[in-house]
């Protein structure tokens, strides 16, 4: 059966018992206008996205899971530990209510693993060509304790610190293209999308001294990492060898001219922490199925104020800048 | 690790390599790579920093893209606007500006532009879509000619009716002899790895010959260049001027000659523009006339708009290596990759999103 | 276009080539060599193999480096 029209009083049901049956809450059985959820001590984070990426089902995720990890992900890495998420749904007419379903079993199965309730949902069904089959816009609230809320800021960043990655770098934008009609090459590459929290949540309880952490998404780590650095007294310096990188993804990136530097990923963490925790960090990392492939790729700098500087594997080094225009459409 | 490529990207072996270089740094030298793929690898892994003084790389007219007129992208836009075709390209023409339009905003408006990576997905389109004349775009030098020609041949074989191309192939040697007699003072060049490996030794030997200035084949990995430029150095110094093969994995000194064959059986050479360097003689390649029902620009009538040249831009004096891209009052200003003015900011192989792009820190 | 690689022949079809390039597998045509085998390294270039990489000359040129000293001759 497809999503048709303005939806009808049937089209309407049948959406909130997809979501009653997948996002098994009392908030959302209560059926009332607003989630109302009970208070916690800390700071409230929020945050929104929206998700149009192409295709909507690719080798190791889709669209919802997408969404619901960028979501926990985004509240993550500003040290927040996520609580709630809001789906909203729109729906080009004519989409098939079964894809709609794994769509949002998988928000549902994400949502659970990590520990988060989807609380708030909406639909709008749209005219044919209106939209591009389906846009799935999530907001989420977390709660931040004190001693986290510098993490977003990244105000206690200094000289000396040192930048990790928690894994190889390219993967879900590299998977996604992939996919894409006409790609011509084959390729078991499958995305990284996967919620942090777990893993975000225990290199905090073990240490302080966290300085930044970001995900590495739209414009990949170099973006991340040139958006930190702008406006700044400080530097950044990345040392090429040391960025993880999957054969298959450089193997991509050497045919068709991409730097794996601006790839998106969808389930990794940029951090940037004081030198004396960072081997301890790594270590934490590495014991943690989301963190096997982490390393230290650079530090942060006194000189080169606003800028990211790269070694080559050569040797030389060279600036890297923010990336203008799309180098991958509709990668998230 | 990528075999054939890993280890050329070797840092001892770089080490070695820049420290063999370093013993020369005492001798001034210009000298010039022509091939795009040249430029991006030297700026990509900031081959100029492990470089002594006073040696110099220029970058010359090696990226197809930035040498091809503006009235090719303008045609090839005319074609895409007419509705009923399929314009087939490889993605690097899709937001070179025409006079007044690109690919990119034709296709916005609703011509069927699509990219391709190889001819072979132009015939495909043109099996699967009987009723429509699928264009291929067919750019590129020696490197890229002889897949074309496979391309056509196939269509050929098949009776493809509703396939054509829209030729802007070149060939490097009518350029580079205008180059060495009228260009910069250039003491060697870099010549381009990937058209050698079709084209073999033999077409740079006037080079010495005639000019007296060093020629050594390079292949694209670190190693490689930093090896063909203290092949290049040694000739500088004794004073022997010669053509050498420094990509010997790749390049054999006879070439490809089953693939020139194919080339030269599609292909015959005219006279043709070249963006920068103006008309040169015998450079350009069009369909025989065996192939002409496979030429678009015979076959399919369309009205093209006059050509401009974008003001102030001097992607012609870069292109020669008379003018780097810091001369330029566009560039980084109005001319960035986010809106290229000119061919050389759009082609990822230009040299001025190599220099926009790969800026050397110190 | 594609920036010429080399990849690793590992199954011949006619006028095609199934290669490898880090465990990516791509089609190429062959019609611009003779004798291409399973096993062989090959240049791909805009969908074609333009030619056959010589594993005797690279490791001729991997001896050189591995031979140089880091200073002079």
């Amino acid at each position: 059966m497809m999503a048709h029209g303005s939806g009808g009083k049937k089209m309407h049901e049948l959406i909130r018992n997809l979501f009653v049956k997948y996002f098994r809450n009392p908030f959302l059985e209560s059926g009332g206008d607003a989630a109302v959820v009970p208070p916690e001590p800390g700071h409230i984070a929020f945050t929104t996205d929206s998700y149009v990426v192409d295709p909507l089902f690719f080798p190791g995720g889709d669209i919802g899971k997408l969404a619901v990890s960028g979501t926990i992900n985004d509240l993550a890495v500003s040290g927040a530990a996520p609580r709630y998420i809001s789906a909203g749904f729109i729906i080009e007419e004519g989409f098939p209510v079964k894809d709609l379903e794994s769509v949002v079993r998988s928000m549902a199965g994400t949502a659970k693993q990590a520990g988060v309730q989807i609380v708030a949902g909406d639909t709008k069904v749209v005219n044919k060509g209106k939209c591009d089959r389906l846009f799935v816009n999530t907001s989420g609230v977390g709660i931040i304790s004190e001693k986290h809320t510098h993490i977003a800021t990244a105000d206690h960043v200094k000289a000396g610190d040192q930048v990790i990655i928690s894994g190889y770098v390219g993967d879900h934008g590299m998977a996604v293209l992939s996919q894409r009609e006409g790609f011509p090459v084959k390729t078991g590459l499958k995305s990284d999308c996967t919620p942090l929290n777990d893993l975000i949540g225990k290199v905090l309880e073990r240490f302080d001294h966290v300085h930044f952490m970001r995900d590495p998404t739209r414009g990949g780590v170099a973006t991340a990492l040139c958006e930190l650095a702008e406006g700044r007294q400080f530097g950044v310096l990345i040392k090429e060898p040391a960025i993880p990188v999957r054969e298959e993804v450089m193997g991509l990136s050497e045919m068709f001219g991409f730097d794996p530097l601006y790839v998106p990923c969808e389930g990794r963490v940029l951090i940037v922490a004081d030198q004396s925790v960072s081997q301890g960090i790594l270590h934490t990392l590495h014991g943690h199925p989301d963190g096997e492939n982490a390393a230290v790729i650079g530090e942060i700098t006194t000189g080169n104020w606003g800028k990211v500087v790269l070694e080559t594997i050569a040797g030389g080094r060279r600036i890297i800048h923010m990336l203008t225009g799309e180098q991958l459409p509709r990668i998230c | 690790m990528m075999k054939y490529i890993s280890e050329y990207r070797d840092r001892q072996v770089i080490d070695r390599l820049a420290g063999q270089i370093a013993s020369f740094r005492d001798t001034k030298a210009v000298f010039m790579e022509v091939c795009g793929t040249h430029t991006m690898s030297i700026h990509r892994f900031d081959i100029p920093s492990l470089l002594p003084a006073g040696l110099r790389l220029l970058s010359g007219p090696g990226c197809p893209v930035c040498v091809t007129p503006v009235g090719y992208m303008d045609h090839a836009i005319a074609l895409a606007r007419q509705g009923k075709h399929i314009i087939a390209t490889f993605g690097d023409l899709v937001r070179v500006p025409g006079s007044t339009s690109t690919l990119e905003k034709a296709r916005a408006e609703g011509a069927d532009v699509r990219t391709v990576y190889s001819i072979t997905e132009a015939l495909e389109l043109a099996r699967t879509h009987p009723g429509r004349k699928v264009i291929f775009l067919a750019i590129g030098f020696e490197t890229t000619a002889p897949a074309t020609a496979a391309g056509v041949l196939q269509a050929q074989k098949e009776q493809l009716r509703n396939f054509c191309i829209l030729s802007a192939h070149k060939v490097m040697p009518p350029a580079l002899e205008m180059l060495a007699s009228e260009g910069v003072k250039i003491d060697g060049y870099l010549c381009p790895g990937h058209v050698s490996v079709i084209t073999g030794e033999e077409i740079y030997r006037f080079i010495p010959r005639k000019y007296g200035v060093g020629c050594v084949i390079a292949g694209f990995e670190p190693a490689d260049i930093l090896l063909a430029i203290l092949l290049l150095l040694k000739q500088v110094t004794d004073g022997k001027p010669r053509v050498e093969n420094a990509y010997k994995r790749a390049v054999r000194k006879e070439g490809n000659p089953k693939a020139r064959e194919m080339m030269e059986s599609v292909f015959r050479p005219v006279d043709t523009e070249w963006r920068g360097l103006g008309m040169v003689k015998k450079s350009g390649l069009v369909l025989r006339e065996e192939f002409a029902s496979m030429d678009a620009a015979g076959q399919i009538r369309v009205m093209v708009e006059p050509p401009v040249e974008p003001q102030g831009c001097i992607c012609g004096q870069i292109l020669k290596g008379i003018a780097a891209p810091s001369d330029c009052p566009l560039f980084g200003k109005m001319c960035h990759p986010g809106n290229p003015v000119g061919a050389c900011m759009v082609s990822s192989e230009g040299t001025c999103q190599n220099a926009f792009k790969f800026q050397s820190d110190g | 276009m594609c920036v010429s690689i080399p990849a690793k022949v590992i199954a011949l079809h006619g006028d095609m080539a199934e290669v490898s390039v880090s465990g990516n597998t791509f089609r190429a045509g062959i019609q611009l060599l003779d004798d291409v085998r399973e096993g062989d390294y090959v240049l791909l270039h805009a969908g074609f193999a333009i030619q056959k990489i010589d594993p005797g000359e690279a490791e001729e040129t991997l001896k050189m480096f591995r031979e140089m000293n880091q200073d002079g001759e």
